[in-house]
């Protein structure tokens, strides 16, 4: 950058500095009234004293273990399905030419734009009849058989040098091994994107998991933290934003520890 | 030849399965469910024609909500865009502490929406919240943003704004990274403004990845309603309901399943419509690429 350009360097410094404090006050706020006492909730002093009183409260007031576990379960379950699933159908779409292909795959892409979210009532109805209502297998298995995941490995496998594939069926690989041995580790990168971009929408995820589920045993982190925040009226905000950052804290600190993945992870499961 | 067909529908039955039974057969069963009557009682589920739409038709709150969807819409995908540009350009300045400011765009985006509804619950707060503790810092009266029929939507278009912009800041960034400086060195050459080169070379060249995260963030308006459960519950008055929330009401709160039926048919048409107008977008505008 020359000439006149180089004086506002202070200015977009500036603005851009007042933007991320605007961007991290609401965040920051809650972190304070979490650390502290509930009577320095609006009294701002630096030396205010520190307490994990808040955290200890909120874990003894709702089952918070077994919301994280069931939360855990849910996302790895996903994830493992998720993955398996759309490696072969992607390999299929990507390497084989077959009757019917280009329909399939029309009928892949339709899953991207109506996502399974906004079609509760039928899919509730459909759980019900299965016998799955309340169950964390439930919460997952709309999102199983994904588009995205299929979508992303595709164009990922299609990018595999086609000498590559020959070399290794003239040493004798069959389909199998040629997937597991050549396509698989290739397509590395897409695998932790794709993971990535899944465990977080699931770790978030509400409104399905909430019409799905209606016990403590099945809720996910999302749904407890809304049961808590609501019912308990009488408790107090400090709690409240420490159970907040609590179930939002494993997502939080892997990704303030390994930022520039993230971001680089998002922008690659994004731009397809 | 046959045998590779075998070997591929084997491959993608699990995956389409699964695909099928929870999008394409749910879609097909709401359209159907949305020409018949609700089973209640010993009454069972009759076809009702299109009895279900004229009810629509006249249902005033289903107007307003539609409504409220589009302003939301109307509103949140532009503010974010014009934000998450305006970030990206300002982070792919080599500026001091980068780093922090990058990551208090992005962090938002990691939080659960519903943690992101607690938080602004309470930056909310009448006479509590922060924004009230500055507002009398100046000699300003309280104000109960998120109780009022005329403050609550904008409130929530807030809370969406903060947390999808930093989101889609690293799509431009990429973009922006793949701009050639040669464009920028020729524009300072000729001695155009800051201005001008924002508008003539920048801009232009953003348009691939302003499509495609209107697009996202237009979905995104009809499908993410968390925050709603949590801050207002659609209230007062349906101010705050929008589309996916009133039809969770209608069908998981009064259990008229037809009618929620009815009306995700119309969710339905919506996004077809986006759908429909992205293809249309991509293939005229976007010759860059």
């Amino acid at each position: 950058m020359t000439g006149s350009w180089k004086y506002d360097r202070p200015l977009v410094t500036l603005a851009a500095w007042v933007l991320a404090l605007m961007w991290f006050l609401p965040l920051a706020y809650a972190i304070w009234t979490a650390f502290h006492p509930a009577s320095y909730e609006t009294h701002f002093v630096l030396w205010a004293p520190l307490t994990l009183e808040n955290f200890a409260s909120a874990w003894a007031q709702a089952p918070f273990a077994q919301y994280f576990l069931n939360t855990m379960i849910l996302v790895v379950m996903i994830l493992v399905v998720q993955i398996i699933l759309a490696t072969f159908a992607a390999y299929a779409f990507a390497v084989y030419e077959f009757a019917g292909k280009n329909i399939l795959f029309g009928l892949v892409l339709v899953q991207l734009m109506i996502m399974p979210d906004i079609l509760l009532v039928e899919n509730y109805t459909t759980m019900r009849g299965l016998g799955l209502v309340d169950t964390i297998l439930a919460i997952g298995l709309p999102y199983m058989g994904s588009a995205f995941a299929i979508f992303l490995l595709r164009q990922t496998f299609m990018t595999v040098p086609k000498e590559l594939a020959e070399a290794a069926k003239i040493e004798g690989a069959n389909a199998l091994t040629l997937l597991w041995r050549v396509y698989v580790p290739l397509a590395k990168p897409t695998y932790l994107a794709f993971g990535l971009v899944s465990v977080s929408a699931h770790w978030n995820n509400f409104i399905w998991p909430l019409i799905i589920t209606n016990s403590v045993s099945t809720r996910p982190l999302t749904v407890g933290l809304s049961v808590f925040a609501a019912t308990d009226s009488g408790v107090e905000w400090s709690v409240i934003n420490a159970a907040t950052l609590m179930t939002s804290a494993p997502l939080l600190i892997a990704f303030l520890l390994f930022q520039r993945q993230f971001v680089q992870n998002f922008m690659r499961a994004g731009i397809k | 030849m046959r045998r590779t067909t075998i070997y591929a529908w084997l491959m993608l039955l699990p995956a389409m399965v699964l695909l099928m039974a929870f999008t394409h057969y749910p879609a097909i069963r709401t359209i159907i469910a949305s020409l018949h009557s609700t089973a209640r009682g010993h009454r069972a589920s009759v076809f009702v024609g299109l009895a279900n739409y004229e009810r629509l038709l006249s249902d005033d709150v289903f107007k307003q909500v539609l409504w409220n969807n589009l302003i939301y819409g109307a509103l949140t995908v532009p503010v974010s865009i014009a934000i998450a540009i305006s970030m990206a350009l300002l982070v792919n300045y080599k500026l001091r502490g980068r780093g922090f400011v990058r990551m208090a765009y992005f962090t938002p985006t990691v939080l659960p929406l519903i943690a992101v509804a607690n938080i602004w619950l309470f930056f909310y707060t009448p006479g509590f919240g922060l924004i009230d503790q500055i507002r009398g810092m100046f000699g300003l009266a309280q104000q109960n943003w998120i109780g009022q029929p005329d403050t609550v939507l904008y409130a929530m278009m807030v809370v969406t704004v903060w947390k999808e912009a930093g989101f889609f800041m690293i799509f431009y960034l990429a973009a922006l990274q793949s701009i050639s400086p040669s464009l920028y060195e020729a524009a300072a050459i000729e001695g155009a403004s800051r201005w001008t080169v924002f508008r003539r070379i920048t801009f232009p060249l953003l348009m691939p990845t302003t499509l495609f995260v209107s697009v996202n963030a237009a979905i995104n308006s009809f499908r993410l309603i968390d925050h709603i459960f949590v801050m207002t519950g659609g209230g007062p008055n349906n101010a705050s309901s929008l589309l996916l929330y009133y039809i969770y009401q209608v069908a998981f709160r009064e259990w008229d399943t037809a009618y929620g039926a009815t009306l995700t048919v119309v969710l339905l048409a919506i996004l077809l419509l986006l759908a429909v107008g992205q293809f249309f977008f991509f293939d005229r505008k976007v010759h860059y690429k």
